[in-house]
């Protein structure tokens, strides 16, 4: 079930350009599956009208607890970056419809980040170790500033790290570190920049690897309502927010 | 206790909350965060005779206290309505009103015939003032004789009330208002989108794939509200307001300049439980005020 829910900001720790949010809301939360998002509505703010749609980067049922990985891109996540601890953000979740987890749990999964799109996959590599698939993280940045989180990563499972710059990591891009000759995949789950998506999606087809990628076209209702976000997929033009963010590549037309 | 009940012409709203036509989908969308039988009416999604794809990405940009959209009117036409969602959503205890899409004459009057045979749909409304779509449905609401060949033609074959959706953009909505009037709409509801337009300076492209589209949300309310208050003063039959009404406050504003009841579009995107918030709160300043019906409220500016 869709619910608005204030969120309290009980803990942040900030980067150059992204910020991490641990949020906790009053009341228990409601089932939220890994790559699912959240739109936040942003206050007092001069040029953003829409509430801004965020990964959801971990969940803690117990402790009531959510956590959000920002990017800072405009003033919209800028406002939602500068909230201070004890402060709350209203915030309608879960939308979209998440990954898909494998039935089999002896699959080779590989989860393959770029930039602020490692948000979902943290999550979903909790998630799939605690089905009993082992996952391996992919993640790339373009310097090692990017590259946040990582001791939580590696807590979760192995990670393997691309830098364009080589200061961190293989140099290059996800698609050209040597995990892809080393290992062979079942299963690929990917969220970054699109370039970086249709990259790994030439990798998945090539291979005949199943693949799901996490789309993020700009959106307003994120409920499946307005229409603005859609893609255009071998089914005509569908909703994001909906029928997404995670889509398998059987469906996309690129 | 006050009365909220209001009645336009044959069709009695419990409340004058209704929502905006593609803004709330189908109402469903919407479930999880209200109780949908608490508000005055439920416009679905433009609906057309054959299916639509709509105009491709990207259709939104934001803009101050406002979106641009460019949908172009997706919908899976008239027969997957009927087939598919209508059952669905028919028992749901408010006005389910269709709102009807062309970009013929024929296809009105089909759509609408279609939806006449409806038992649970007590009215449409009929949309000749979508921006977005190439022939469509504005080139019939820019002017006074295209708005009198539409209606004329749909009140033949449709026997419910017919709400007719008016453009801004056009010299005199009142004109456009009396056409829709004398050719036999039960009430009017307006304004429909802005056309608008935005430029990425960075890359030097449009924002729309459509370069232009329909300006909506708070920005737009002041250019509404006049617009309702003039039509108000030009008809007889009810007008329906809608343009950026994002509180009780503004909802409160359009009856008193003349608006019987009114649509909630774009702020559902901000908060999707406002159409409640909404009603309650026009109830207060009923309380607060001594009005002892909303319907009191209505056209009660006084000037």
């Amino acid at each position: 079930m869709k619910k608005i829910a204030d969120f309290r900001l009980i803990e942040k720790k900030e980067w150059d350009r992204s910020t991490f949010l641990l949020l906790q809301c009053d009341e228990p939360l409601e089932e939220i599956k890994a790559g699912q998002f959240v739109q936040v509505r942003v206050d007092d703010a001069q040029h953003t009208y829409l509430r801004r749609p965020i990964s959801i980067h971990d969940v803690d049922y117990q402790n009531r607890t959510i956590t959000l990985l920002v990017q800072r891109v405009g003033e919209g996540t800028n406002k939602i970056s500068d909230t201070k601890i004890g402060d709350t953000l209203n915030i309608i979740y879960s939308l979209g419809n998440g990954f898909t987890l494998p039935e089999d749990k002896n699959k080779n999964v590989i989860l393959v980040g770029g930039g602020i799109g490692i948000a979902p996959l943290y999550y979903l590599g909790k998630m799939l170790k605690e089905k009993g698939v082992t996952p391996h993280f992919l993640l790339g940045g373009r310097s090692k500033n990017d590259l946040i989180m990582l001791e939580e990563f590696k807590s979760v499972a192995e990670v393997f790290i691309t830098t364009n710059d080589g200061s961190l990591g293989e140099e290059g891009f996800v698609t050209q570190h040597s995990i892809w000759k080393e290992k062979q995949f079942d299963m690929i789950y990917t969220c970054g920049p699109k370039p970086m998506m249709m990259a790994v999606t030439k990798i998945a087809r090539e291979n005949n690897i199943d693949c799901e990628v996490s789309l993020e076209n700009l959106m307003a209702c994120g409920l499946g309502a307005c229409l603005c976000c859609v893609e255009n997929t071998i089914e005509g033009n569908v909703c994001v927010c909906k029928e997404g963010p995670v889509m398998n590549i059987n469906k996309l037309l690129w | 206790m006050v009365n909220e009940t209001i009645h336009l012409k044959g069709l009695t709203l419990k409340n004058p909350v209704m929502t905006a036509s593609g803004t709330f989908g189908y109402g469903e969308e919407y479930a999880d965060f209200i109780d949908l039988s608490q508000i005055g009416g439920i416009l679905v999604k433009g609906t057309t005779l054959n299916h639509r794809e709509g105009n491709p990405y990207p259709r939104m940009a934001e803009t101050p206290s406002g979106m641009l959209n460019a949908v172009g009117l997706q919908n899976k036409g008239i027969d997957y309505f009927i087939e598919t969602i209508y059952p669905r959503i028919k028992d749901i205890d408010t006005n389910i009103i269709v709102n009807v899409s062309g970009s013929t004459i024929e296809d009105y009057c089909a759509v609408a015939e279609k939806v006449n045979a409806l038992e649970n749909i007590p009215a449409i409304e009929l949309n000749v003032s979508c921006p977005n779509v190439k022939q469509g449905g504005m080139a019939f609401g820019v002017t006074t004789s295209g708005i009198e060949q539409v209606v004329s033609a749909v009140r033949k074959v449709y026997d419910k009330h017919l709400i007719v959706k008016l453009s801004p953009n056009v010299t005199s909505i009142a004109d456009l208002a009396l056409g829709a009037e004398a050719s036999g709409a039960d009430s009017v509801s307006l304004i429909n989108t802005l056309l608008g337009m935005a430029v990425d300076a960075e890359k030097r492209r449009p924002k729309l794939s459509t370069i232009t589209g329909g300006l909506s949300g708070a920005c737009v309310k002041p250019i509404a509200l006049r617009m309702v208050w003039q039509v108000a003063k030009a008809v007889k039959i009810p007008v329906i307001g809608l343009g950026g009404i994002s509180s009780a406050t503004d909802a409160i504003e359009f009856l008193l300049a003349g608006a019987s009841a009114i649509e909630i579009g774009t702020a559902n995107f901000i908060d999707p439980a406002i159409t409640v918030k909404v009603a309650k709160g026009i109830v207060e300043y009923c309380e607060r005020h001594g009005f002892k019906n909303v319907s009191d409220l209505i056209g009660a500016m006084e000037v």
